[in-house]
């Protein structure tokens, strides 16, 4: 197994958001993670990638085994965790280049590889840039500083590409592109999986998942998983919407859905 | 996982490195000030009766003054008669000859400061002026320089061999009664460094001078004089650190500059002087007026300063933009954390017709520090078609700290463009995640990301000292965010 997660439960500001989720992703498997606004979806990949707004008040997460929620963020980064973000940030003044160069021998230094040089990685860059379609030009621009949206979710899944992760989260990465940056974004998954790299697909929309093609569907509603199925899962979702499963949520009217 | 709280604490706590004190015999005057204790440093330095004169004018002058209080810093009051007003390594009190006759105890300081005196050992292209306390205790390169006819020594030996010059220059951009500190400096200045470009000569190499203060109780008062003839260039580099002291110190500096037709001069600084420890107890007070005169036609002065150290800094590099068609500069990173205060921006006088200024300003405040930037560019009646831009951003780290924007702008020729600036932004823990989650330590992640917003001042300075200065500021921002 490359993440077992077992009985999760998480809460923001007192509020529990994660009411006992079980999840396992073996190594070259690709799971959408699917559900209403406010189920828990993004709070799931967020509290995956350490980060600190959530509390996690019980249960367990193994990546390849090892205690995930006791690493800093960065550690699980290094250990092979990528997060696409849903919205990435900009940071002023620093190259995007530099950012990943700084990134990526963070991660070689973990696995005790030597630092690669700036020729080197070059190279490497230019040969990421291909396969996710990236326009050189952003490379020397500071990190998504002044990018557009479809721009920003293409440089999450350059960055993926450079630091070749072992489980990729994307989180609500199909959120606000039209439909042809949607199938750049898609594409450049599609050329990254591989027999020992694990992709975890947050999505609202079943659109996404007819470019990339899940192995499994969970569905989240309220803070659990209440359906698990193959692709078929997710048409049948379009089809019917979440209504239809919301009812199987028990403990539905405790339920305070904050964030998403 | 850490949390705030405990990485601004460490942060608060963060060593300073420079804080050791040189065992060196020294001779030091007594506390206190008065018309004798001015003639006896003046009989030190061996100086002409008029060197004597203009100091004893700018003393009485000063005793008329009273201590400003505009700026947005606060302190105790400062007792002028507790201070010593010369302290210099034994005995050599005009200066040694040659670095044989330097004290081997203060050759090591600078080694351990990273300065090495010994030209053989000096990176090429560096020409250094060490300034111990009152006294310059070498200057390098000399020779080489006076090849091509520059002149590059300790005031107190221009006073000796370059009367002529000093006498035309001191005074001439910052007057003996320009202000409090100034007119004190005027009256009690002990060395610094001068330097003179002759007529359409490029400076072969970057001139710096290493301002160190060592004694106890005693004030660093030194006087820079850079004239660069028309035509000439050249490029200045100073740096400062202290020893941590308990009580506070007084640096009260003035660096002139004289810019002629068609002339450039560079001014970089990267002042680190003590801050004072995590209670906001000692440090130096740094109160330095710095200007610069751009005294004929497309004449240039360009001021960089990287600001992290001094409890208290107050502190303007200005440019009078006589010559037309002139060009001043200042781009300006000021970080202030644990009790730190800085006041500090420039002033930018527009006099000729199409002058350019441009004011880049990056504050960066942490911990209980309190950043204030304060501006004034005046556009006076005559300069038609000039030109200011001003952009002004400050950072802040935690929720103790502050920052404040005081842009003054005068404009009295209808042709002028101005054009202002201003941010302010807290560093975002959404930033931070962002480079953890790309495996980037939050240390890292705080200096990459503060490195950025500077870098716009960075470019500035010459190669070396941006390295430099980034190292310096990612030390100082150890541990500042959680």
């Amino acid at each position: 197994m490359l993440l077992e997660i077992k009985n999760l439960h998480a809460s923001v500001e007192g509020n529990e958001i994660l009411k006992g989720i079980d999840l396992s992703l073996r190594p070259g498997e690709v799971h959408a993670i699917m559900g209403p606004n406010g189920s828990g979806k993004s709070t799931l990949a967020r509290v995956l990638a350490g980060q600190e707004d959530y509390e996690v008040t019980a249960g367990q997460v193994l990546f390849n085994g090892q205690d995930l929620l006791e690493m800093e963020p960065e550690e699980r980064a290094r250990e092979g965790v990528f997060m696409a973000f849903q919205y990435p940030v900009e940071i002023p003044g620093v190259g995007n280049t530099y950012f990943l160069k700084a990134a990526l021998n963070a991660v070689r230094k973990h696995r005790g590889q030597p630092e690669m040089d700036a020729v080197e990685f070059l190279k490497l860059v230019r040969g990421k840039m291909k396969l996710v379609q990236m326009d050189e030009g952003l490379l020397n621009r500071p990190v998504n500083e002044g990018f557009s949206g479809g721009e920003k979710k293409r440089n999450e899944i350059f960055h993926m590409a450079v630091l070749e992760p072992l489980l990729g989260i994307l989180d609500e990465t199909d959120s606000g592109l039209d439909i042809d940056a949607l199938r750049i974004v898609a594409d450049g998954v599609n050329t990254l999986r591989a027999a020992d790299r694990s992709f975890l697909v947050i999505t609202h929309y079943q659109r996404l998942l007819d470019y990339i093609v899940p192995d499994f569907v969970h569905v989240l509603v309220d803070g659990r998983i209440v359906r698990s199925g193959g692709k078929e899962l997710a048409l049948e979702l379009e089809e019917k919407g979440y209504s239809w499963l919301e009812g199987m949520a028990p403990e539905r009217a405790a339920a305070q859905p904050v964030g998403a | 996982m850490q949390t705030p709280t405990n990485t601004i604490e460490q942060f608060a706590s963060q060593e300073y490195q420079f804080g050791f004190v040189t065992d060196v015999e020294q001779e030091t005057f007594p506390p206190g000030l008065n018309e004798d204790v001015i003639r006896r440093l003046s009989a030190k330095k061996e100086e002409p009766e008029w060197m004597l004169e203009w100091r004893l004018k700018a003393y009485r002058h000063w005793l008329t003054m009273e201590e400003p209080t505009w700026a947005n810093i606060h302190y105790e009051p400062i007792d002028y008669q507790s201070i010593s007003y010369y302290a210099g390594p034994k005995p050599k009190g005009s200066g040694p000859k040659s670095l044989e006759e330097v004290d081997p105890e203060i050759l090591k300081t600078y080694e351990k400061l990273g300065i090495p005196l010994h030209e053989r050992a000096i990176l090429a292209g560096v020409a250094v002026d060490a300034v111990f306390d009152s006294v310059s205790v070498a200057t390098t390169f000399k020779d080489k320089l006076a090849e091509v006819g520059i002149i590059f020594c300790s005031f107190s030996e221009a006073i000796r061999n370059h009367p002529e010059l000093v006498k035309e220059y001191m005074g001439s951009v910052v007057p003996y009664t320009d202000n409090y500190y100034a007119t004190l400096n005027a009256a009690v200045f002990s060395d610094g460094s001068f330097v003179y470009v002759p007529k359409g000569v490029r400076c072969p190499m970057e001139l710096s001078t290493y301002f160190r203060i060592n004694a106890r109780n005693s004030g660093q008062f030194e006087r820079t004089l850079l004239i660069a003839d028309e035509g000439a260039y050249v490029s200045y580099l100073e740096g400062c650190t202290a020893p941590m002291r308990d009580e506070n110190q007084l640096h009260a500096a003035v660096v002139e500059l004289v810019a002629r037709k068609d002339a450039t001069i560079k001014y970089s600084t990267v002042q680190n002087w003590y801050p004072g420890d995590e209670n906001g107890k000692g440090g130096i007070y740094n109160f330095v007026t710095k200007r610069g005169k751009c005294d004929g036609a497309n004449a240039k002065i360009s001021w960089t300063q990287v600001e992290t150290g001094s409890a208290i800094t107050w502190k303007y590099p200005s440019v009078i933009l006589k010559g037309d068609h002139s060009v001043g500069e200042f781009y300006s990173v000021a970080l202030t954390k644990g009790y730190q205060q800085a006041d500090t921006g420039t002033k930018m006088i527009h006099i000729g017709k199409h002058t350019k200024s441009t004011i880049v300003s990056k504050g960066i405040s942490a911990g209980h520090g309190q950043n204030t930037y304060r501006g004034s560019v005046r556009i006076l009646k005559g300069a038609d078609g000039a030109r200011n831009f001003s952009q002004c951003d400050s950072m802040l780290i935690g929720d103790q700290c502050g920052a404040h924007t005081f842009p003054y702008i005068d404009v009295q020729n209808p042709t002028a463009r101005m054009e202002h600036e201003a941010t302010t932004s807290k560093i975002g823990e959404d930033q931070i995640f962002y480079c953890n989650q790309r495996g980037i330590s939050t240390e890292d992640a705080v200096s990459m990301i503060v490195n950025g917003f500077c870098k716009e001042v960075f470019r500035e300075l010459p190669m070396e000292f941006a390295v430099e200065a980034q190292k310096l500021l990612a030390v100082n921002l150890e541990g500042s965010v959680g």
